[in-house]
């Protein structure tokens, strides 16, 4: 093979070589967001809590508080609250709270929750067993509705040095009007054929 | 290194100089339309680039001149709405980094005198490199309709919910960020071609360790574009796709984070700035030694310096985020690893300062663009130290005092390095001269009005002036003013600039090979000025 042609060769290997980083590169950005779901419900990074069937490990006789938030986004028509607003709990004690909405549209609307713990760092001992957000929520016209939730607190988050100091966790939800949901009634205007209109009115 | 390549230099000029000349006789030019819109040479697409750069870098000068016209008094009215400011200061943001800094420092420089400085006939995919070109101009254009449509007032980062559909819904957006995929594959393309023609190219005996800085720094800073772009590319593809396909990657109410745009994106910035930097650290390294009539100091430290930033530059992206509620041991690990950076760029200055060290320094031109080019750098990267402090960032974060800090090492340090680079390698591009005097006031003016234009704005940002509003209360008033003033100082110096290039391009005073003299030691001095349109059709040998 002469030389010109060998380092075209060459060439052609280490171009195509990085024309396979530069995909792969692509490739790694959207995978980023699976990752870095499961790396928050591993670690419990971003305040993200346990979820799942676990059994509580019973009560120890030390408690915690429990406070509850509730958010709801103005583009969904509901009104949404805690039952209670703070519980004294046992650790390690399976415990159940409620939620209550109202849905003030005259149509039904479905909504989704999304949820934190805080302080963040004590996510990774806060378990939901069963949870109101784990779905959409679909409520008629006006209807009102109790949103229950399952929950325990491992006792471990007393003995993990860098959580000892906690002594309050809050429990947040912010409700939004689901995607599909958003779309049937049109407030998702921009999705769909319409590319690039003009400014649109919500 | 240098004197090794220097002692050869010479060799490879007496043995050469017959051959090359020789050789001009039968250097068949393409016709107009072939040489410039077909261009496979690397010099003449180098040249395209340049020409690109400032354009792209003068359009986006007009924007900031606007923009420090309104802040030259409160209440001011010449920009019309915050939509309208918005839209200015993204478009500026966007055309300086992508159309006029990467332009020039990459395509333009990088182009010209990588194969000339390996000793290398051309690039490894001549036609890859003409894409690469042509696909900026379109970018161009599309940035531009974004600018004129007033709709594409998220800011240069792009950060939903205020670039999503809701909050601006126009075609505008879209534009700016397709703009953005086209400047991305080009500089992806181009990438790939200075990585391969680096490993590949180079003439026989001119192993990695004798490599000319400036072809490390381009070598570094290619792979940087390689392993950062496609994340930029993914991210803007998410948001396109969310802003007109109904998916949901930055939307909460369908699952998603706009947090994670911001994570997306810093991945991709943060090594951006080392991209537009790093090919200016080439620059500088040759001016320095060249005019200092040494060697660079500590040639293995300078490469290994610049390998390192660009390392742990893909690490460290979090620090543009200390605001966005991440937890306070990710704050801590992302500003250790921030400050980490700040050592090899030490090494580097101290290096140039000691390459100055006991020189026999001439200031011509170029290496007052050098010298300044160190003086702004500095000021930039210590600015950049104190902005990296987690603690102190809660108080200046978005802030007048971070524009500042990376026009300091940008607007100032970049366009410093580009401008160096001109003067340095005119006479070898075009084979004239540039006029002495005016390229001093040139340099004179512009040190004057930039540092005018942004030393007070670190004043305004640690008095709390916040950025991005077009415009703040009477307290504010008198830095703002000597910060237009200095800008409009800059402005002249813009045309002093032009004038320069005017003056160049009619100068009927012809330039030697190697203009510089001894202190300019590598591959391209051994060619004449202006190099043949095909160089090393024989290879020359390193020893």
């Amino acid at each position: 093979m002469s030389a010109p042609e060998q380092r075209r060769r060459a060439n052609r290997v280490t171009g195509v070589a990085i024309a396979a980083i530069v995909l792969g590169m692509v490739s790694v950005s959207f995978a980023a967001i699976p990752l870095y779901k499961m790396f928050c419900a591993a670690t419990g990074y971003g305040g993200t809590p346990k979820t799942g069937l676990a059994a509580a490990p019973g009560g120890t006789g030390r408690t915690i508080r429990v406070r509850f938030n509730a958010d709801t986004n103005p583009g969904l028509p509901w009104t949404f609250a805690p039952d209670q607003l703070e519980v004294t709990i046992p650790l390690g004690e399976d415990q159940l709270a409620a939620y209550h909405a109202h849905n003030r549209a005259h149509r039904p609307v479905t909504g989704v929750a999304l949820y934190n713990v805080t302080p963040e760092k004590a996510a990774k001992y806060f378990h939901k067993t069963a949870c109101f957000c784990f779905n959409e929520q679909t409520l008629d016209a006006e209807q009102d509705m109790v949103f229950p939730l399952s929950y325990w607190v491992d006792p471990a988050i007393n003995s993990d040095p860098s959580t000892a100091d906690v002594q309050v966790v809050t429990l947040s939800y912010t409700f939004y009007k689901a995607l599909d949901d958003a779309a049937r009634s049109g407030a998702l205007a921009k999705a769909g054929p319409h590319v690039g209109s003009g400014p649109t009115t919500n | 290194m240098a004197s090794t390549t220097h002692d050869h230099a010479h060799d490879d000029h007496h043995a050469h100089g017959h051959d090359d000349h020789g050789h001009d006789h039968h250097d068949h030019k393409p016709s107009f339309v072939a040489r410039w819109f077909f261009s496979t040479n690397h010099k003449d697409i180098g040249t395209l680039y340049l020409i690109f750069a400032v354009v792209g870098g003068i359009v986006g000068g007009a924007l900031s001149e606007i923009m420090r016209a309104q802040l030259q008094f409160p209440n001011n009215h010449i920009v019309e709405s915050g939509q309208q400011w918005n839209t200015i200061i993204t478009t500026h943001g966007l055309l300086m980094i992508f159309f006029s800094v990467m332009p020039a420092l990459i395509g333009g420089f990088g182009n010209w005198f990588i194969p000339l400085m390996i000793g290398a006939p051309d690039m490894a995919f001549p036609r890859l490199n003409n894409i690469s070109f042509w696909l900026l101009p379109p970018a161009f254009v599309l940035i531009c309709i974004g600018l004129v449509m007033g709709e594409s007032g998220s800011g240069w980062t792009l950060y939903p919910p205020l670039s999503n559909a809701t909050y601006e819904s126009g075609m505008g957006m879209d534009c700016t960020l397709f703009a953005l995929h086209l400047a991305g594959v080009s500089s992806l393309l181009g990438a790939m071609n200075f990585i391969t023609t680096i490993f590949n190219m180079r003439a026989p005996g001119m192993t990695m360790h004798k490599l000319p800085l400036f072809i490390w720094a381009s070598l570094v800073t290619a792979w940087l574009l390689v392993l950062s772009v496609p994340v930029l590319a993914g991210a803007i593809t998410m948001l396109i796709c969310d802003r007109n396909f109904g998916t949901a990657f930055f939307d909460p109410a369908g699952g998603g984070d706009p947090v994670l745009f911001q994570h997306l994106f810093w991945f991709f910035g943060h090594p951006e700035v080392y991209i537009m930097i790093l090919p200016g650290f080439g620059i500088i390294s040759h001016v320095i030694s060249t005019f200092s009539k040494k060697p660079i100091f500590g040639y293995l430290g300078m490469v290994y310096a610049m390998v390192g930033i660009g390392v742990v530059g893909f690490v460290v992206w979090a620090h543009h985020m200390y605001l966005s509620g991440i937890d306070i041991d990710t704050r801590a690990y992302f500003m250790g690893a921030t400050m980490v950076i700040a050592v090899p760029t030490g090494i580097k200055i101290f290096s140039w300062i000691a390459t100055m060290w006991g020189g026999s320094i001439d200031f011509k031109t170029p290496m007052l663009w050098a010298v300044g080019f160190l003086f702004v750098f500095t000021i930039g990267g210590v600015t950049g130290v104190v902005c990296a402090n987690a603690g102190i960032d809660e108080a200046i974060h978005n802030t007048y005092y971070v524009i500042a800090h990376f026009h300091y090492v940008l607007s100032l340090g970049a366009v410093f390095s580009i401008f160096c680079g001109f003067y340095y390698w005119i006479g070898k591009m075009s084979g004239r001269q540039y006029p002495e005097f005016w390229g001093k006031v040139h340099f004179w003016l512009f040190f004057l009005g930039v540092n005018l234009t942004f030393f007070p704005q670190h004043f305004l940002g640690l008095s709390g002036m916040p950025r991005r509003y077009p415009d703040y209360p009477d307290a504010f008033a008198g830095w703002n003013y000597v910060s237009s003033v200095g800008a409009y100082i800059s402005g002249v110096s813009v045309l002093v600039f032009l004038y320069v290039c005017f003056r160049t391009f009619t100068s009927k005073a012809p330039v030697a090979d190697n203009y510089w003299g001894e202190g300019a030691t590598t591959l391209e001095w051994t060619q004449t000025s202006p190099p043949a349109f095909h160089t090393y059709t024989e290879l020359p040998r390193i020893h």
